[in-house]
């Protein structure tokens, strides 16, 4: 039932494009708490600013997560907005479902919260906007009894997320579904009860396209990578320039290492010298195809601007294979959060301290040596450190090469 | 009535019981996918079987009522499975081909816009703003209507030179990749924020409020228990509002949008990079934004004319220098274009080498 005037927010139900402010009020329609949030909402573009106060400390008995604390300042204006905390449920790897399940999530927030959601949050999860503190326990039964558990908040592992992987694409390089569950699975522990100096974000991308943006805003981006060669198709070579690709300006004159011919006949990739970045492939799809063996690049530490700037994900391990169980990389996760446990200062995300601390002291705590591909290029500044272990090695060097004759660079 | 037993600890359920029989069969077996219009493609795999997909648009605030919509147009369409994207769009599941145009007609029936797919704009990554966050100032919901009633052409049918991701956030927190996107806007504070000093030894921690400012403008301020502000150093981050609530930074006359342009996450052809700024200051004029919606149109369509086919907007701009995309736009380039924060070193020309 209408309960405020809204001439603003109206304004945003004009226009082709899907309304938010039609499903606010297709919500509020038997909801009183999304109806309150209607005339909060009308109430902020009138004044041009928010009323929601910061999140107060709301959750479910044995996690420290998973809820986020919503209140607003105009509690008495709007009483069915006083309280209207936000429920995040870990989604499916994926963002698969069956309308069986989504009904299911439907029926109980529709008992319970506001009717409003966000499918999803940015992080991933299926966010239920709106519910009251005493209402938390029972949504969490309601839920967790039918299979849903809670995603992660604060200073916690947030709850991992993946791109569609060989659910739907040609190009996946591993099982994202899989690993996506596979390390959720793992960290319960640490998504649910928060222990970190701050957040921790995993995203899990099959190759460079990186469809869930993992290398701009997760501390550890895991993206695709082959290491064979790629296989052309000359037929289908044949078939694109017949309708109508130019090959060389749109394939070979886009090729960031240069390392493709076309004479009118014949696409020749030198292999040796590819770098792997997709677009020849996505051009190209029926054409050209990675062979060979299959893994991951590790990057670590992106994140917005908040502190002192964003960062983008350094590379740390160029190649891993991501095969089940997935041992090697949940060990090596967990010697990153081991290395970010000892070193953080509070709020402190990994990028950061690894800014503060170097990242040698980062690699060497989680077992990897330094590789150019970790690079984009060596320091340019003199001011290096060098343990009394380095020098001895290139003394030792040095006297080897004494033996032989023969100079090691 | 009692409620039932909670669980703790179990996770998501597994994604293999969410997954057509179609995908099912042919999981990590497929061979290509065709792009047929904006909002239609199909996956063929290995075997020949093939999956059509049907992509429309959502406002990412949905309604129950409105996912039981999407349920039943899956149930009639699809055996019930469908999926949503990270960028917030609903794709509808097909293995029967048979479906696809029955699906299409009665979705448009339904008023569901279909597109996104491919080289144009697809669905804007977005904040909570207004809507349900305590540090938005301003809304990004109704930013991304408003930008997508004007650019709807650009998600239906018309093509771009590649595909431009567009992406809103609330305060420069930036929650979603907004950093890296081919044009977004950031809503900015202008103010030095103002001490509430009496609240402040009640609600904060001294240390964690001068440690949150990026420029360490913040000292500590005895005689009042609190902390004061240097006005020279205050950039408006609004870290220090994050921390300590008494610390107040919202001011609706002078909170405004910036405009960032030139990022991608991908790979492809070149490097992921970070959007940077263009225009750093438009007024919050909701409910419409008029001024914030022509500037990035106007980017679109000056993107549009001028870059090859496959170049992102950040590849074009490289291409073409800084100094041409403001002279080709026609937006006056600024002394806030010119990074005073951290990225100075690496943003200054260091050739005199440029055109006019």
């Amino acid at each position: 039932m209408k309960k405020y005037d809204t001439p603003l927010i109206d304004e945003l139900e004009k226009g082709p494009w899907p309304s938010f402010v039609t499903e606010m009020k297709r919500a509020a329609k038997n909801n009183e708490m999304a109806n309150d949030a209607l005339g909060h909402l009308e109430k902020c573009y009138k004044t041009r600013v928010g009323y929601w106060k910061h999140g107060g400390i709301v959750g479910v008995l044995g996690y420290g997560g998973g809820v986020i604390g919503r209140y607003s300042e105009l509690g008495d204006e709007f009483p069915g907005v006083a309280h209207f905390h936000t429920v995040r449920i870990n989604q499916p790897s994926g963002f698969f479902y069956t309308s069986a399940a989504l009904r299911e999530i439907c029926d109980i927030w529709d008992k319970y919260g506001s009717g409003l959601t966000n499918v999803h949050g940015s992080t991933g999860d299926l966010v239920l906007l709106g519910t009251k503190t005493e209402a938390l326990e029972a949504v969490f039964a309601e839920y967790s009894s039918r299979g849903w558990d809670l995603g992660g908040s604060g200073s916690a592992l947030r709850t991992p997320s993946c791109c569609v992987g060989p659910g739907r694409c040609e190009w996946t390089n591993y099982d994202t579904l899989d690993l996506s569950y596979a390390l959720t699975q793992e960290f319960q522990d640490e998504i649910h009860r928060p222990t970190f100096a701050y957040k921790f974000k995993i995203k899990m991308s099959g190759c460079a396209c990186d469809c869930v943006a993992s290398i701009a805003r997760a501390d550890m981006s895991i993206i695709g990578t082959w290491k064979g060669n790629i296989e052309v198709n000359q037929d289908e070579v044949k078939n694109y320039a017949k309708k109508g690709m130019d090959i060389n300006a749109e394939i070979v004159n886009m090729c960031p290492t240069q390392c493709i011919s076309y004479d009118g006949k014949e696409l020749k990739i030198n292999n040796a010298e590819c770098s792997r970045c997709m677009h020849c492939i996505t051009r190209m799809t029926k054409a050209l195809r990675p062979t060979g063996e299959r893994g991951a690049t590790i990057c670590i530490g992106s994140k917005a601007p908040i502190v002192v700037g964003s960062l983008l994900s350094w590379v740390i391990v160029p190649f891993i294979k991501v095969e089940p169980p997935y041992t090697e990389l949940k060990d090596l996760i967990r010697k990153i959060w081991e290395w970010w446990d000892d070193n953080a200062k509070p709020r402190e995300r990994i990028g950061e301290v690894i800014e503060m601390k170097g990242m040698r002291s980062f690699l060497e705590a989680i077992g990897q040596s330094p590789i150019p591909q970790q690079i984009k290029e060596p320091r340019k500044d003199p001011f290096m450190f060098y343990t009394e272990g380095d020098i001895a090695a290139f003394k030792a060097k040095e006297a080897e090469e004494k033996k032989t004759g023969k100079f090691k660079f | 009535m009692a409620l039932p037993q909670r669980k703790t600890d179990i996770g998501p359920p597994h994604y293999k019981q969410f997954l057509p029989p179609v995908i099912q069969k042919n999981y990590g077996k497929w061979k290509y996918h065709e792009v047929i219009d904006p909002g239609l493609m199909v996956h063929v795999a290995e075997s020949g079987d093939k999956l059509w997909t049907v992509r429309v648009a959502s406002p990412r605030i949905l309604a129950t009522d409105t996912i039981r919509e999407h349920c039943d147009i899956a149930e009639k369409y699809c055996g019930g499975f469908f999926r949503y994207t990270t960028r917030n769009n609903v794709e509808f599941l097909v293995s029967d081909e048979k479906q696809v145009e029955p699906l299409k007609k009665d979705l448009a029936k339904r008023g569901f816009k279909m597109g996104g797919i491919g080289a144009g704009i697809s669905n804007v990554v977005h904040t909570q703003g207004w809507v349900h966050c305590h540090s938005a100032c301003t809304d990004a919901s109704g930013l991304v209507k408003a930008m997508m009633d004007e650019l709807m052409p650009y998600f239906e049918s018309k093509r771009l030179p590649s595909k431009v991701r567009l992406a809103v956030a609330c305060c420069v927190n930036m929650c979603g990749a907004v950093h890296c996107s081919d044009i977004a806007v950031v809503a900015v504070h202008t103010k030095v924020p103002v001490i509430k000093h009496e609240d402040f030894k009640n609600m904060c921690e001294l240390p964690t409020v001068i440690g949150s400012c990026p420029t360490r403008a913040i000292s500590p301020d005895p005689a009042n228990k609190s902390v004061k502000i240097n006005a020279e150093k205050c950039m408006y981050c609004g870290n220090c509002f994050t921390v300590c609530p008494p610390i107040s930074i919202k001011d609706p006359d002078r909170d405004g949008i910036a405009i960032v342009v030139g990022g991608k996450v991908s790979s492809l052809r070149t490097s992921p990079k970070f959007s940077k700024l263009v225009i750093p200051y438009i007024s919050n004029e909701p409910p419409r934004w008029p001024k914030a919606v022509a500037a990035i149109k106007h980017i679109v369509e000056v993107y549009a004319k001028h870059a090859r086919k496959h170049e992102r907007i950040g590849e074009w701009i490289d291409r073409i220098g800084w100094e041409r995309f403001f002279s080709l736009t026609g937006i006056d380039f600024t002394f806030q274009c010119i990074d005073d924060f951290t990225f100075m070193r690496d943003t200054m020309r260091t050739s005199a080498t440029f055109k006019w």
